[in-house]
């Protein structure tokens, strides 16, 4: 009996699977970070222009709330279809990973926009307090109170994140993109290869340990009010 | 004392804050005028809710007064700009009752903060931190976070941190309530330290007399958001006028109501030596079978403050009474 189907060990021996890993890997990456890169300011800006942020400006507060909440709402295979023109303009293509990539930002800087907020959230009122009473400015405020101030509750937000990105990875094969999730879809589901399907998922399931532990490791090394 | 031809004090001038507006609005504090002059320490004692911790921060424009001047140094805070708010806040540093250190940065770090913002070099900032952290008496700590040190110490740090930027004034909301007698003991000491040998003005806010008593030169009290009475601590202390200031300068003797049998006597204590034995001598010059209904004194640098409140028997009253006036012994009858 045979431990492997002959696509399995085709995939494995032409690299087929290796690719995946890695093009999962790098999709979930490269999107986490302009997600980042997005969403931090705007989870900000959230936080800072609330009732009880440093500086309430009501109106851009629930502009961006709002906007926030729209893209949160959709679900991600509809948001993904309806997105592919915006990955046209911006990367010229709207299939593959490039257009993946896009279309996994604009989906994934609101929801970083809500973690960013809820962890800038758990800055003790009082220490802002501080450093208003110090004469420190909003912006050093935020550079030097609120992102230090939270950077573990920060980390843990973005292992969550990249968790969350990576799921929304796997249905890059639906426009052509790549990945641990295309490889399960079309060799294993379409082809009725099973124990295709199952190395996928169990290879998911190592990326997002890794992810989670050594996420969860960092976050609690960068804390410093735990007593070591 | 003047400089630059500017006499230094902190003036509010019928500051009134109110929040909300209409028939929401609720009013924290109302029409509330105090110098505080140059170099005092300055108490603003009140129960909860009395509006003390509102007042604290509208001398520092935390909270912007609704209607009515905070002057700085001649300064009215309500015509700068934000950019000299800001650096007008680096003159007056301010410490709370939760600490509020920064809780990812070092002891060291903590205190270089309010120089890093004010454009210090870091060089230059870590000295200076290192002198503070001498001054408070933490020296050895300044590589330590904030969660490895006790409340005392916690507040110490707060200190030098406040102190970092050369500032002449020192706000302390409500800087002892967390901490333990001891403790407690040990910052009022140094924050007299603080104000002796650097000069700074500092506004104490408490709800505890015993605290305004330790060390302050003078006294507002607040109730219900108005400046119910107002003196030097040694008036307000020992003679009372307005109900809250009696209620809150006179401990609650009720158990004592029971007892009728002698006169109550209530003796102040305001930085004689701690060292004079006042109630032997009572007992043994006057011959009085005394009665101790309560008791409350500090002793802060070998000074006695506080309260005693005790009861004589009528036969051996006037003789009390004459040793009392012969030594000078601030006392007053309770009925």
């Amino acid at each position: 009996m045979k431990i492997m189907s002959d696509l399995l060990s085709q995939l494995i021996e032409k690299g087929v699977l290796q690719k995946g890993i890695w093009e999962t890997v790098y999709l979930t990456f490269v999107s986490a970070f302009f997600s980042y890169i997005i969403g931090l300011p705007i989870g900000i800006l959230l936080h800072v222009t609330g009732s009880d942020g440093i500086k309430p400006i009501p109106w851009l507060n629930k502009v961006l709330g709002f906007i926030v909440n729209i893209f949160r709402s959709i679900p991600f295979v509809i948001l993904m279809v309806a997105m592919l023109p915006v990955a046209k303009f911006v990367v010229g293509t709207s299939l593959g990973n490039k257009a993946m990539i896009v279309t996994l930002i604009i989906a994934a800087a609101p929801y970083v926009a809500r973690m960013v907020e809820s962890s800038i959230k758990e800055v003790d009122k009082g220490v802002i307090e501080a450093a208003q009473s110090m004469g420190t400015s909003n912006f050093k405020i935020i550079w030097k109170v609120l992102i230090p101030e939270s950077k573990p509750s920060l980390i843990v937000g973005a292992v969550i994140s990249l968790v969350t990105i990576l799921g929304y990875s796997a249905m890059a094969g639906t426009i052509g993109g790549g990945g641990l999730g295309t490889i399960a879809i079309n060799y294993g589901y379409q082809r009725f290869n099973n124990d295709i399907i199952w190395v996928c998922v169990v290879l998911t399931i190592i990326i997002v340990q890794l992810i989670q532990e050594l996420g969860m490791m960092l976050a609690h090394k960068t804390d410093k009010r735990i007593n070591k | 004392m003047f400089y630059n031809g500017v006499q230094r004090m902190i003036e509010l001038k019928n500051i009134s804050k109110t929040y909300g507006k209409g028939e929401k609005a609720i009013t924290a504090i109302k029409e509330v005028n105090i110098t505080i002059n140059d170099g005092e320490i300055f108490g603003i004692i009140g129960l909860s809710g009395a509006g003390k911790s509102t007042l604290v921060r509208c001398i520092n424009f935390l909270e912007r007064p609704t209607t009515g001047d905070v002057i700085i140094d001649g300064k009215n805070l309500g015509q700068l700009s934000t950019k000299e708010l800001l650096e007008a806040r680096r003159n007056i540093g301010m410490i709370f009752q939760g600490f509020n250190l920064l809780e990812q940065r070092t002891v060291l770090k903590n205190v270089c903060f309010p120089l890093e913002i004010a454009g210090v070099k870091k060089a230059d900032a870590e000295k200076r931190a290192r002198e503070l952290l001498q001054l408070v008496s933490l020296a050895e700590k300044e590589k330590s976070y904030p969660s490895q040190l006790s409340g005392g110490q916690k507040q110490r740090v707060a200190i030098a941190r406040a102190l970092a930027a050369n500032p002449k004034y020192l706000l302390c909301d409500e800087a002892t309530s967390a901490l333990d007698p001891d403790t407690t003991r040990s910052i009022l000491e140094l924050m007299k330290k603080i104000n002796k040998e650097l000069g700074i003005t500092i506004v104490v806010i408490t709800h505890e007399m015993s605290i305004i008593d330790s060390i302050c030169d003078r006294v507002a009290v607040l109730d219900k958001s108005v400046v119910a009475e107002m003196g030097d601590v040694k008036t307000v202390f020992a003679n009372p006028q307005s109900d809250i200031a009696k209620k809150l300068v006179l401990p609650e003797v009720k158990a004592a109501a029971e007892i009728t049998e002698g006169k109550k006597v209530r003796i102040v204590f305001n930085g004689e030596s701690s060292g004079k034995p006042v109630l032997a001598a009572i007992i043994l010059e006057c011959g009085a079978a005394v009665n101790i209904l309560h008791a409350d004194t500090k002793d802060i640098d070998g000074k006695a403050y506080g309260q005693l409140i005790i009861q004589i028997p009528f036969e051996s009253y006037d003789r009390v009474k004459a040793y009392l006036d012969a030594n000078s012994i601030e006392y007053s009858e309770l009925n």
